[in-house]
């Protein structure tokens, strides 16, 4: 895909110059490039569906749309095992607890992508007492998809956009030390759950 | 249904009547146990199917609509029973006549916090219990700031509430076990592969055998029935596509049924012809992608992208002439939203040449393998009388022999004209369910058939007024979704929107009697059975 196609890319050159403004240890920098290319290339997606939208998911899977041409054919079953957690679908009161929780199981470094209108900012449910308007309410998001459902296509895009992230960044005393996450989840404490 | 009303007016002098789509009897709250019972046990009245039970806030009063159908005559009944009392209401109960009440009266109790007595179970079905007030009652006050978002792990508790009636007409609140005390629970779900979305499971076992189940539901309820009083009657359609989504197409027209039928709006033939051929793609894209999940639990994968295949096909047929591959929201108030697509006729009939084809895949694949005959054969048996006691409608229930689908039973649009066979299997298990869903892919090719080269010229949308108005009264209207009987009850009180909108999915009850069909199996077959069971979590929740 051409660099003029991407929809934002002030976002990643902003990465790029926060990441050229300290400058890069030659060394280091050699080795996160290394890192992060097999990193980005390789991302294990949790299995996680509430509804609509992990329909598409199941779309994106199977042969037509086929998402293991991009390596992120292995979804995991299990949080300790996947990289990202595409959150697709409604978040309601009764989940916020749990979905809190698979983040916080998730091995580091962690992403999560909103997928679809209700995800994203409630949606169609914005009226309703049961439903998080937004997931961005509980867990830092790092890659917004609108759509009700997305489709298979737009999801493609969406985790394009993540891996296009995780190129960019700095893995050595970067991402693998994540203190902005650990602030937002300072600023959203959940009791009970161990952060 | 003169008959029935003398009948029941000897018995119950108390009982008033009121003659609507059904016949509806005012009955006292002291009498209406026994009226249940009798209406359920007498030879010439055995309504022993409860469709559902409607919750009612009617601003005075609050109450319950039970409606009920007999499985022998398809005679229809309704009973209306209130209270007064609206800091402390309270019903009797008939979870011991239904097996389905039980849940259904929890659902009551959730919403309008009437407590059933003689329920054993009076625990709030979706919402957490710390919630503070009853969201559907007229009174409930919904700031965010009441209920904000649990920054908490829920509160979990062993015990439930039962109410029980004394001997001096007292009523006692008594604390009992959900499990008994020295029970080994397991926990299974929410965020499990195989719940098919967010349900949870707490699992008594014995070793390997199942005790007893107690399905946790409500991590996906969204409110629908609440948001659409709010909201404009057009504007309400558009929350069916997002229960069940893979019955988008029914859901719809059941709504816009009831909606047309209030407002007396009569629909162009070829309206109906493109709702019925709509509805017949959605139920094949649905069996597909249920026997590819389904598979894929009993460890099939292959199956996945071999159904996912034919699914793909309609849904590119949808895509074309509705504009979305999911939530269509099509059908609309007086027809449909756009007419057909110049290529559909030639793709649903490219579609028809491949189904056969690929059924004989699937069989050769995957039905007379050895391993999924062992899995699947005499696993979570229902008999009949259960599924009608727990109101296990739909390909599930025809697998226990008993015929449900309401197109036959009540045609509804233009399905008394057309020629198919209702799939019925006797043997009630898993393998039953299955092969019920795989038949009913030919049964509804063939409706398509029918249908696909005498589709009438004609508007697909007639005119309806911009601003639209229900008279006063209700309607209760049902529908075959592509996993049972679908109702949307409907009561206006001459606004522009719903007064209260109540939807009846058929997933409700396919989980609620998990805990009947698994207990005395081994745990692993809980996930052929569930499967087999084929319910979709937002649809029960809503």
């Amino acid at each position: 895909m051409p660099y003029e196609a991407w929809k934002d890319n002030e976002y990643i050159e902003s990465l790029v110059k926060e990441l050229q403004a300290n400058g890069t240890n030659v060394i280091v920098g050699t080795f996160d490039k290394l890192i992060n290319w097999g990193r980005s290339n390789s991302l294990w997606p949790l299995t996680f569906a509430t509804s609509c939208c992990g329909i598409e998911f199941v779309s994106l899977g199977a042969a037509r749309y086929d998402m293991a041409r991009f390596g992120w054919e292995v979804a995991r079953s299990s949080p300790r095992q996947a990289d990202f957690i595409m959150v697709a679908g409604t978040i309601v009161h009764r989940m916020a607890p749990v979905l809190r929780r698979l983040y916080d199981q998730l091995a580091e470094p962690k992403y999560v992508i909103a997928c679809g209108a209700c995800a994203v900012s409630g949606g169609p449910f914005k009226k309703s007492y049961h439903v998080v308007m937004g997931v961005d309410k509980i867990i830092p998001v790092d890659v917004y998809l609108p759509g009700c459902p997305p489709r298979p296509e737009a999801m493609i895009y969406s985790i394009m956009q993540l891996s296009r992230k995780i190129k960019v960044e700095r893995f050595f005393g970067g991402v693998n030390r994540q203190e902005k996450q650990e602030e937002f989840l300072k600023a959203h404490p959940i009791e009970g759950v161990d952060d | 249904m003169a008959d029935i009303q003398e009948k029941i007016a000897k018995l119950f002098p108390d009982a008033t009547f009121e003659q609507g789509d059904t016949l509806l009897v005012n009955i006292p709250d002291e009498k209406w146990h026994n009226l249940a019972r009798t209406l359920r046990d007498d030879a010439d009245l055995s309504f022993d199917f409860l469709v559902t039970i409607v919750g009612m806030d009617w601003k005075e009063t609050l109450g319950c609509i039970y409606y009920l159908t007999s499985t022998r005559n398809n005679a229809k009944i309704s009973v209306k029973v209130t209270t007064a009392d609206r800091s402390n209401p309270m019903l009797h109960s008939i979870s011991d006549l239904w097996a389905i009440a039980g849940i259904f009266e929890r659902e009551v109790y959730d919403y309008f916090g009437i407590v059933f007595i003689g329920n054993p179970d009076m625990r709030r079905l979706f919402l957490s219990i710390d919630w503070k007030g009853y969201p559907l009652r007229k009174d409930y006050d919904e700031s965010p700031e009441t209920n904000p978002v649990p920054t908490d792990n829920e509160r979990q508790s062993d015990y439930t509430d039962t109410y029980v009636e004394l001997e001096d007409g007292k009523v006692e609140k008594r604390e009992t076990r959900v499990f008994e005390a020295d029970d080994f629970v397991v926990n299974i779900g929410p965020q499990h592969p195989a719940t098919h979305g967010v349900l949870r499971f707490r699992t008594a076992v014995d070793g390997e055998t199942i005790k007893k189940i107690d399905v946790y539901m409500g991590y996906i309820h969204r409110g629908i029935e609440k948001i659409c009083e709010k909201l404009t009657y057009p504007q309400t359609l558009h929350f069916m596509d997002r229960l069940d989504y893979f019955s988008a197409h029914p859901y719809h027209h059941c709504l816009c049924m009831t909606i047309e039928q209030a407002a007396g709006i009569e629909i162009s033939r070829r309206a109906q012809v493109i709702r019925v051929l709509m509805d017949e793609l959605s139920r094949i894209a649905s069996h597909c992608l249920f026997m590819g999940t389904f598979c894929m639990d009993l460890g099939a994968t292959t199956m996945l992208f071999y159904t996912l295949r034919v699914r793909e096909q309609i849904l590119d047929i949808m895509e074309k002439t509705c504009g979305a591959r999911m939530t269509f929201n099509y059908e609309c108030i007086g027809g449909v939203m756009q007419d057909l697509h110049p290529d559909f006729v030639s793709d649903v009939k490219a579609l028809l040449a491949v189904i056969p084809k690929n059924i004989k895949e699937y069989n050769q694949i995957f039905t007379g393998n050895i391993i999924a005959k062992n899995r699947m054969e005499g696993v979570g048996v229902l008999s009949r009388e259960d599924a009608i006691s727990w109101a296990v409608t739909g390909p599930s229930g025809r697998a226990s022999g008993w015929a449900c689908d309401v197109r036959k039973t009540d045609p509804y649009s233009i399905y008394g004209e057309l020629e198919f066979d209702e799939v019925i299997r006797h043997e009630g298990d898993s393998m039953a369910r299955f092969k019920v869903r795989l038949d009913e892919i030919t049964q509804s090719a063939r409706i398509i058939e029918q249908l696909i080269d005498n589709i009438p010229d004609g508007e697909y949308c007639v005119k309806v007024p911009k601003v639209l108005k229900l008279p006063v009264g209700h309607w209760f209207r049902k529908v075959e979704g592509c996993r049972g009987t679908f109702g949307i009850f409907l009561e206006s009180d001459g606004a522009t929107s719903p007064y209260r909108l109540k939807i009846v999915p058929p997933s409700l009850p396919a989980a609620a009697v998990v805990d009947h069909i698994t207990s005395g199996n081994k745990i692993a077959d809980l996930i052929t059975i569930g499967g087999s069971l084929d319910y979709i979590v937002p649809d029960m929740d809503r």
